[in-house]
């Protein structure tokens, strides 16, 4: 699994940060995404799923 | 049957019961994704009321939520009060003017940055709680706990003078209730515009560590785009968080095994905030989407220049999408719910709103072990005439 984030598209709305804290933070400047584990260990993927299924701006995706 | 289901309903707002959304919603949704509906304006567009349909549209770019195109869902009065552009006002904008107001506000609500506000939201929630102690039971919630907190919150982030309160919170009732005449929405958003255009301008000579100066600070933004930021900030800031508060105990206190749950296990708040959000779903009107070219969408086409009024309250209660949708469950996962919005224009306060419920629920029931309903249920005064729902007050008991 390999996070796609996308920081043109991100509305900094904090979603992924409160689903996965692990992985995901957010710029101090503008809040957009900041992918702290582009390709997270099993244990996190499914948290990361459901941060890619309610990022509202559809900023994130798996490949 | 067929007939029926072409007419164009006018959107309901009355309510059987306090916590559920109008009774032709639940009706309507399992019809069909979509209904033709009646705007404020006699114009005829649609009504979503499945999960899946508003999630959707509310992510297209094709919709658009600028006020020139928007017709009112309810009520001749929005019509004319959203004909006033206001620059500034970005949650009536698309990108790109949206997206310029967005990335100089995100940084500054980020989860981080709210997570650093929480000792002294503790703390104002602990003052506001000290207060209603000594003012002695009973007392209105609304008035002592569930408006000052996200109140006061608000105004230390903005940098606006609580002593204030009371002029903009006068305005922010006005502009919000739906039986108000137009004049009187004109006069209350002219004297809450001056006030801030007087304090941005101030903050422009002698700046302090708060949003508003950081804006101005940025010099991206002129003077007027800055008030209007400043308005809508303000307004989101204090009525929607004031408003979770008071109906989130009114449900909890309806609801006593729920609120027994949490008591006995306050780890239990965040899902607790999270459902409470998708089971009151306060923003009950709308939100509203125009198509900027023909849509197609659930077997139909939303013409160019049709809106769409997407019932969150009727999407949060979509079976499909979450199981016994009516019952208030604090154990469920309740993520995923629409009651922020979704889409670009999603909350920008979400984060600073859950942190403030996930203090205030449970510091109001470790202060009051015996907190209880002061009037009989049918005497508590619902918001059904406000653009945001909840209650006027909430008399309460310890």
């Amino acid at each position: 699994m390999r996070i796609n984030a996308d920081t043109d598209r991100c509305i900094g709305a904090g979603m992924c940060v409160l689903t996965a804290p692990d992985v995901f933070d957010q710029s101090e400047d503008d809040g957009t995404v900041l992918v702290l584990e582009p390709e997270p260990p099993e244990a996190r993927r499914a948290a990361v799923r459901r941060a890619v299924q309610v990022c509202p701006s559809g900023a994130l995706s798996l490949s | 049957m067929t007939k029926a289901l072409s007419d164009p309903v006018p959107l309901p707002l009355a309510r059987d019961t306090p916590f559920d959304p109008p009774s032709e919603l639940r009706l309507w949704r399992g019809e069909g994704p979509l209904r033709p509906m009646i705007f404020g304006d006699g114009h005829v567009g649609w009504l979503a009321t499945r999960h899946s349909t508003v999630r959707t549209v509310l992510a297209d770019p094709r919709f658009s939520t600028r006020i020139e195109v928007m017709h009112p869902p309810i009520g001749q009065r929005l019509s004319q009060q959203t004909l006033t552009k206001l620059p500034g006002f970005f949650l009536r904008e698309d990108p790109p003017v949206h997206t310029r107001f967005r990335r100089l506000l995100t940084g500054q609500f980020t989860v981080r940055r709210m997570r650093d506000l929480e000792p002294r939201i503790e703390k104002i929630a602990s003052d506001r709680l000290d207060a209603m102690e000594k003012a002695g039971s009973p007392a209105d919630l609304v008035e002592m706990f569930a408006l000052p907190i996200p109140s006061l919150v608000i105004c230390e982030l903005l940098g606006v003078p609580y002593a204030d309160h009371h002029r903009f919170q006068k305005d922010s009732a006005t502009l919000l209730n739906l039986d108000s005449s137009v004049e009187q929405v004109r006069e209350a958003l002219s004297d809450l515009m001056g006030y801030l255009r007087e304090l941005v301008a101030a903050k422009r000579r002698d700046p302090g560590d708060d949003l508003i100066s950081g804006l101005v600070a940025t010099g991206q933004l002129d003077d007027e785009e800055i008030t209007g930021a400043s308005v809508l900030l303000l307004v989101a800031g204090h009525e929607t968080t004031a408003n979770m508060l008071a109906l989130g105990t009114y449900a909890l206190l309806d609801n006593p095994e729920q609120l027994a749950a949490l008591r006995r296990d306050p780890s239990l708040v965040d899902s607790a905030v999270e459902e409470l959000l998708r089971y009151l779903t306060i923003v009950h009107i709308g939100p509203v989407r125009t198509a900027t070219e023909d849509v197609e969408l659930e077997g139909r086409v939303i013409k160019a220049g049709q809106a769409v009024t997407l019932s969150i309250s009727a999407a949060n209660r979509d079976p499909e999408r979450f199981e016994a949708p009516d019952d208030l469950d604090i154990t469920r996962q309740a993520t995923g719910h629409l009651a922020f919005g979704h889409g670009i224009h999603q909350c920008l306060g979400q984060q600073l709103a859950r942190i403030e419920m996930r203090i205030g629920y449970p510091a109001l029931l470790r202060r009051f072990p015996g907190l209880r309903l002061a009037i009989p249920p049918q005497e508590v005064e619902m918001r059904s005439n406000m653009a945001i729902y909840g209650v006027h007050r909430l008399p309460v008991a310890w």
